[in-house]
């Protein structure tokens, strides 16, 4: 416990010196509040937005930013990269396990994924007149679903990847598919039906986010494909993840 | 009691033997080396030895441990310093140190560490800024924070300038006549010449010679070689008759005496008797190189 302790606030330590991860998955999510936020016409509710205003329906989308970044893009590329210079084998060689530093990013995954929410919803509370998630345990739930299939998912990378080059092969485009389905690239009033509705279903599932945070109950079956996604990707990621 | 003990050892990677049958002990306190060409399976053996491969067959017991039942213990106690491992680019020295060592029971005071390796100027330099040599000695200074008693060290100085090899090797000696005992793998034959009391020399995955440096050149490579240019004609049975001379060659007005024995004293006094005085006497003795070529049949590495 001792040595998990040590490895945490390292790696938190390493997290936050790398300028580029903090920036992405906290600063970026929140700068772009700002920015539509500071829009008079973005705080107006619109029937194309389900008579919400941008900003309310862009807010789950920005958290898709942080989830993407955090789980499937930054996890498994430190991971893989750990993997190729030998630090989780050498970490072997120790009274500590490699275990540990699985562990330790996944924590830091987590927290930073909650830092970012907590911020996008208090500075949306506070700024722009969005309101608290109107079913904050369905929105809970569905940012706990969400999360754990893309960390799932980013394990699965880091478990597939042998090189850090082939680990960011694999990473890039998922992540822009998670991006681009989870309406950060074009806001997904914009995108045909078909494409929004394989949204729904892309992890971390931004229409379940949204329909917790504006009041309708989250689709049950929007939330069991996150728990089958986390579940099955999860489990082969275990199977096949090696640490040298 | 030896210190490490690895009997009749076989490891296969599915259908690849990369140990067949190693055996060998190593003694408290010794400098053991462990040589052989590239893939001969030296990282394989001390991977069992440390507790990181489980081996197909035979056994290796280390400080009385099993490396797999008692691989907890075995881990506060060995030290390991692996071939090509890195650290984060971002880590600085004195976290990695301070982080390892919080991994240890009773483990060796970070900063006097430091200061030991001479990397006192460095202690808040990230890894990515170090020099080959420096990483290397935060390298072997991770392998000793938890105050082992074997330290097992792979590809030491691989890609060291000579310089920083020969400071690693004074820092070997140093950690040696602290108490620890040390298993270095290598290729350098220098190396191993200069730095251990004995070797393994393993090819194939089997051991092929186990002797002290000097022992294995004395058994494997016997001969030696004399160069000189004599002063005035030698007549060639003069030296042929001798029973130490086993061979001899001219090149131009130099002479090369090849033999065994007291061979440099008997060609010298020969020479003596004749009036005859050897310029630029040269005498060549085999080196670990020559028996390592002689043993294994390749060249070693660079």
């Amino acid at each position: 416990m001792h040595a998990f302790g040590q490895i945490l606030k390292i790696e938190t330590r390493l997290f936050l010196r790398d300028f580029g991860s903090p920036l992405t998955t906290v600063v970026l999510p929140l700068a772009l509040l700002l920015v539509f936020g500071l829009i008079p016409a973005m705080r107006e509710p619109d029937p194309q937005y389900g008579d919400v205003s941008f900003v309310q329906y862009f807010a789950p989308s920005l958290l898709v930013i942080t989830l993407a970044m955090s789980a499937v893009n930054i996890l498994p590329t430190v991971l893989a990269t750990y993997r190729e210079r030998g630090v989780l084998r050498r970490l072997a060689t120790t009274p500590a396990s490699p275990a540990a530093l699985l562990a330790a990013q996944l924590v830091i995954s987590l927290a930073t994924i909650l830092v970012s929410a907590v911020l996008l919803i208090a500075v949306g509370r506070l700024a722009f007149d969005v309101p608290l998630p109107r079913r904050p345990l369905g929105f809970t739930l569905a940012l706990i679903l969400g999360t754990a299939a893309l960390l799932a998912l980013g394990l699965l990378v880091a478990a597939v990847a042998r090189t850090t080059k082939s680990a960011q092969g694999l990473a890039v485009p998922l992540f822009m598919a998670v991006m681009f389905f989870g309406g950060v690239y074009v806001p997904r009033f914009l995108l045909p039906d078909f494409l929004v509705q394989i949204g729904d279903y892309t992890p971390p599932g931004v229409q379940a986010l949204l329909d917790a945070w504006t009041g309708t109950s989250p689709h049950p079956l929007h939330l069991g494909i996150m728990a089958a996604v986390a579940v099955a990707a999860g489990a082969i990621a275990a199977k096949l993840f090696r640490w040298e | 009691m030896p210190v490490i003990e690895v009997t009749n050892l076989h490891k296969r990677y599915g259908d690849l033997v990369a140990v067949a049958d190693v055996s060998f002990t190593v003694e408290a306190g010794e400098i053991f080396g462990v040589l052989g060409p590239n893939g001969a399976g030296k990282t394989t053996t001390v991977e069992c030895v440390a507790g990181l491969r489980v081996p197909d067959g035979g056994g290796v017991s280390v400080l009385g441990l099993d490396p797999r039942r008692d691989a907890a213990q075995l881990r506060q106690r060995v030290g390991v310093q692996l071939q090509e491992s890195q650290l984060p680019d971002q880590l600085r020295v004195s976290e990695a140190l301070e982080l390892y060592a919080s991994f240890y029971r009773d483990p060796a005071d970070p900063a006097d560490l430091i200061d030991r390796l001479g990397l006192g100027d460095k202690r808040n330099t990230a890894y990515k800024k170090l020099s080959g040599g420096q990483k290397q000695r935060l390298s072997i200074a991770l392998a000793l924070v938890g105050n082992p008693s074997v330290a097992i060290l792979d590809e030491l100085t691989t890609g060291l300038d000579p310089q920083s090899r020969r400071d690693t090797w004074a820092l070997i000696e140093q950690i040696r006549d602290s108490g620890v005992t040390i298993v270095l793998v290598t290729h350098f034959m220098e190396e191993a010449e200069r730095l251990c009391d004995r070797v393994a020399v393993i090819d194939r995955g089997r051991v092929v010679a186990l002797d002290s440096p000097a022992g294995l050149v004395s058994t494997v490579v016997p001969e030696q070689r004399i160069r000189f240019r004599p002063s005035a004609p030698v007549d060639d049975r003069l030296l042929t008759d001798l029973p130490e001379v086993t061979a001899m060659q001219r090149t131009g007005s130099q002479v090369v005496v090849t033999g065994t024995g007291d061979v440099l004293h008997a060609v010298t006094s020969v020479l003596a008797r004749n009036q005859i005085i050897a310029a630029d006497l040269r005498l060549e003795q085999s080196t670990l190189d020559d028996a390592f070529v002689e043993l294994t049949g390749h060249r070693p590495a660079e």
